[in-house]
């Protein structure tokens, strides 16, 4: 037997009212879930061991048992110093100008300072997002800095004596390669995944062609054909600069890497957004420009971030073609008696590794950044 | 094949239209797409002020009709002139049509990563070359024209449907189209918000705007439309004035058709 649910009309309208109080505190909160159920307390206890077991000896070799002051590989040595030793500071005090410049000379290191000088200058603005005149800043970054930071490191205008770049090394390479590679790299691989979409058969398949080949290749089978094989290929009169043969490898390889990523982004913007572009009068580039390549790129920031990160780092494989970036000085720095003690090596890749990893996550940091206040601005 | 009550439509409102000016021309158009045949042989013919609705069940090629007018789709045999320019491959041309042709679409399709002010203003500014200000301007008048004026700084994702399609139909009129195609601008609306776009929609009308509209509204086509046209398998079966067209129609298929809608 059914009960006939009695019709029903409000008296009162509910007014809103605000939420109950949160519960106590942020550690109560962690600590509550931590510890909630055994197994949960188990997990809790195995990490905080791991976590120990890894973080201890790290910290002791590299702080506590480190030695700070030192002339030579004595001064590194367990004997001379009467308990074992950590890391062994005094050689990366005395390879710093090495591990920076490479072989540049001494008197001329001005030029390489003012260069990263004037670069942070324009860079850091550029990266703030309330600071104006964004379209000054990124001409004068990504226009002027270039052509001066070649004047000022190349030499030969202005007075400026000539260095050679067989002399560049260390960080100063690194980051000349990783810059060019991120600068140029974007803009080809927009331009190449424009193309693969390209309504023109023979764009489509060049832009196919480029791609294919430089993704079929490593990166060092590149690197090595451009500075041994491209010699033979090209007359005498033609010598490019060792330096600038890898440059160019290194953009031509990183923009179809970057062209693969930025299609992914074009793919996920709704067909719409282009008819109603069309539909305005826009034709194709304003198209591009004005409404599918800012919301593609936006889509895909974790990809093309993750593209410059992965540059930077493959940067370090230039040591195949005696080009002695960060890794490749520190190398040879290890291969000096002077300094051979058991803990070069491991001193050495930790100051190497502490470097990669500041810039990779200040890229990846700043990236997450720009990712989050891009997307509160839609209020998606 | 000529849309032979074209001749009454324009006797009976001959106050709203402007003198004889075709606005948009299409004869003997054909499309497939891949082996479908969508579009057969449609003949069309639209005057200046006038106002069209074009109805039908889904699959009709209502919708890809409309597209072509200003060269969304594109077609194997016919042609399509609008305002005197016909457009065939020629990009140049295209673009000019695309300028003086408003198009409204039933997924609104706002620019999300623009305000609401940011998406009236770009084509004004890039395709007209106006200058900001005016074109701020100018995008203020027609948002208030379609009485969303306050919303001008929010971004589209903060709007409901219905303020969502006006600000596209205020985009459009940003570019002083000559003719505006509404794409089932209603479809995708909550009923309450229906209404207030119909309003615009009737409000434009009344300001002698040319209008092709693919809609299921029948109380709109009542009120505004010179001409109500049913599509069914890609060609046009019946076209006449909406009184006659509800009251006494013609062809099966259109009696059919009525009888489902209008229940």
């Amino acid at each position: 037997m059914s009960a006939v649910q009695p019709s029903y009309v409000t008296r009162a309208l509910t007014e809103a009212e605000p939420p109950p109080a949160a519960r106590a505190g942020g550690a109560v909160a962690i600590g509550s879930r931590l510890l909630n159920r055994p197994f949960n307390a188990a997990l809790t206890a195995v990490s905080a061991v791991l976590v120990v077991l890894v973080l201890w000896p790290a910290a002791r070799f590299l702080f506590v048992d480190a030695i700070w002051d030192g002339a030579s590989r004595v001064d590194c040595l367990p004997e001379t110093v009467g308990h074992a030793v950590g890391a062994c500071w005094p050689f990366i005090k005395a390879k710093f100008p090495q591990l920076m410049y490479g072989f540049y000379p001494e008197s001329e290191r001005w030029r390489v300072n003012v260069t990263y000088a004037v670069g942070v200058i324009l860079l850091v603005p550029l990266l703030i997002p309330r600071v104006p005149y964004k379209g000054m800043n990124a001409i004068l970054f990504l226009g002027v800095f270039p052509i001066l930071a070649f004047c000022l490191l190349v030499g030969n205008v202005f007075g400026l004596p000539h260095v050679e770049t067989r002399s560049w090394g260390g960080l100063l390479i690194t980051l000349v390669i990783s810059f060019t590679g991120i600068i140029l790299s974007l803009p080809l691989g927009i331009l190449l995944a424009l193309g693969r979409r390209s309504g023109l058969p023979f764009i489509r398949t060049l832009s196919i062609l480029f791609i294919e080949l430089w993704r079929g290749v490593p990166l060092i089978t590149v690197l090595f054909f451009a500075t041994y094989m491209l010699p033979f290929f090209l007359p005498e009169e033609w010598r490019i600069d060792p330096l600038l043969r890898v440059l160019i490898g290194v953009v031509l390889f990183a923009g179809a890497y970057m062209a693969e990523v930025v299609r992914g982004g074009l793919q996920a913007i709704p067909r719409g957004q282009f008819e109603a572009a069309m539909a305005l009068g826009l034709g194709y580039w304003r198209m591009m420009a004005l409404v599918v390549l800012p919301q593609a790129l936006r889509v895909v920031i974790p990809g093309i971030v993750n593209s410059f990160i992965a540059l930077f780092k493959d940067t370090s494989l230039v040591l195949i073609v005696a080009i002695f970036d960060l890794l490749g000085q520190l190398r040879a720095a290890f291969a000096d008696p002077t300094w051979a003690t058991p803990a070069t090596l491991f001193t050495g890749f930790a100051f190497a590794g502490a470097i990669y990893f500041l810039i990779s996550f200040g890229m990846s940091r700043y990236a997450l950044f720009m990712e989050r206040r891009l997307s509160s601005g839609q209020a998606r | 094949m000529r849309d032979s009550n074209r001749k009454s439509a324009s006797s009976e409102s001959a106050s709203n239209l402007v003198p004889e000016q075709s606005a948009i021309e299409i004869v003997g158009l054909h499309k497939w797409f891949g082996r479908f045949h969508v579009l057969r042989g449609v003949d069309l013919e639209v005057m200046r002020g006038e106002r069209i609705v074009i109805c039908g069940p889904s699959g009709s090629g209502k919708s890809t009709l409309l597209r072509c007018i200003n060269r969304l789709e594109d077609w194997q045999r016919g042609r399509v002139i609008v305002d005197g320019i016909e457009l065939a491959a020629d990009l140049k041309k295209i673009d000019e049509v695309r300028r003086d042709v408003g198009m409204v679409f039933q997924q609104f399709n706002l620019f999300p990563h623009l305000k609401v002010l940011e998406n009236c203003t770009l084509a004004p500014i890039w395709v007209r070359k106006m200058p900001k200000q005016q074109a701020e301007e100018l995008a203020r008048r027609q948002l208030k024209r379609v009485r969303i004026p306050e919303q001008a700084d929010k971004y589209p994702g903060q709007l409901s449907g219905g303020q969502q399609q006006r600000v596209a139909i205020a985009r459009a009129l940003c570019m002083e189209p000559k003719i505006m195609l509404f794409d089932e601008p209603t479809s995708a609306l909550d009923p309450e918000m229906v209404k207030e776009v119909l309003d615009t929609m009737v409000a434009l009308a009344h300001d002698g705007m040319t209008m092709v509209v693919v809609s299921h509204e029948m109380g709109f086509a009542r009120q505004v439309a010179n001409r109500m046209i049913l599509m069914d398998a890609g060609q046009i079966i019946e076209s006449n004035e909406p009184e006659a067209f509800f009251n006494h129609p013609q062809h099966e298929r259109t009696k059919l058709f009525l009888a489902q809608i209008l229940r």
